[in-house]
């Protein structure tokens, strides 16, 4: 009876591990993980950014002079580009914070409602952040 | 908290809900945040050729320079808990952790400074 014991084929089970940094990049990230990450990612980026729009505030605001300072320094177009980007983190950061209140709120809850939900912030705050560009821009 | 939850008179076994303080304000702030992005997103976007006494005149009245400091203040306490999510999760080292977490609070608060300066100054 030991023998035949012995003689059994040991099984080779499948390892189930965490999920490890190296790995992110072979996972198709659902739209909520997408929104979630880029919620905490902008909301860091505003506030390492806080300093140098607020120096931009104060330029717009102290003096007449001080204020066509301010837009000699926002017509460089790397300064625009930077502006237009803070602009899309400050949107999508603002949409996923709503998004966050409706869920506290207890909608959308469920896999196939939150999945909307987190299309909608990521389109909604794109297309916001195309009409902050036009503006930006100039174009209206 | 419900009695049945206590080992003994006062000890909780499912967590210490300490979160839940900074859990509503961040809630709060970022209500009143919404607020003023929506109010000066309409200015900015429905504006035409902007003007320094325009922009400044709107500054320049004693409730907006109030609502603004409002908001800069709850923009304070709703980064501070952003942040120190963030040095919680990613810094397993505690006194790297507690560095970072007093730079933050710095940062906050020269902010917080230099904002009511520019607030005051027009």
């Amino acid at each position: 009876m030991s023998e035949a014991v012995k003689e059994v084929p040991k099984k080779v089970r499948r390892e189930y591990r965490n999920i490890h940094i190296v790995d992110i990049g072979h996972y198709r990230q659902p739209p909520s993980a997408i929104v979630s990450i880029l919620h905490r990612i902008s909301g860091a980026g505003l506030f390492l950014m806080l300093p140098f729009l607020l120096y931009l505030l104060q330029l717009s605001l102290r003096s007449e002079q001080s204020f066509m300072q301010f837009k000699g320094v926002i017509d460089h177009v790397p300064v625009k580009i930077l502006l237009l980007i803070i602009s899309w983190g400050y949107l999508h950061h603002f949409c996923a914070g709503i998004r966050h209140l409706f869920m506290d709120n207890h909608f959308a809850l469920d896999k196939d409602g939150a999945s909307t939900t987190a299309k909608a912030v990521l389109i909604l705050s794109l297309l916001l952040t195309v009409a902050v560009g036009l503006k930006l821009f100039g174009v209206f | 908290m419900a009695n049945k939850e206590n080992i003994g008179q006062n000890r909780l076994v499912v967590g210490a809900h300490y979160g839940i303080k900074d859990w509503l304000i961040q809630r709060l702030t970022g209500i009143v945040m919404a607020v003023y992005t929506v109010v000066l997103l309409v200015y900015f976007l429905s504006g035409q050729n902007f003007s320094y006494e325009g922009w400044a005149a709107m500054f320049a009245q004693q409730w907006f320079k109030l609502l603004s400091a409002a908001t800069f203040f709850g923009l304070l306490y709703h980064a501070w808990v952003g942040m120190r999510d963030i040095s919680m999760d990613y810094c397993k080292n505690v006194g790297l952790r507690l560095v970072l977490q007093v730079l933050f609070v710095l940062w906050l608060l020269i902010s917080a400074v230099y904002a009511v300066q520019i607030f005051w100054s027009v």
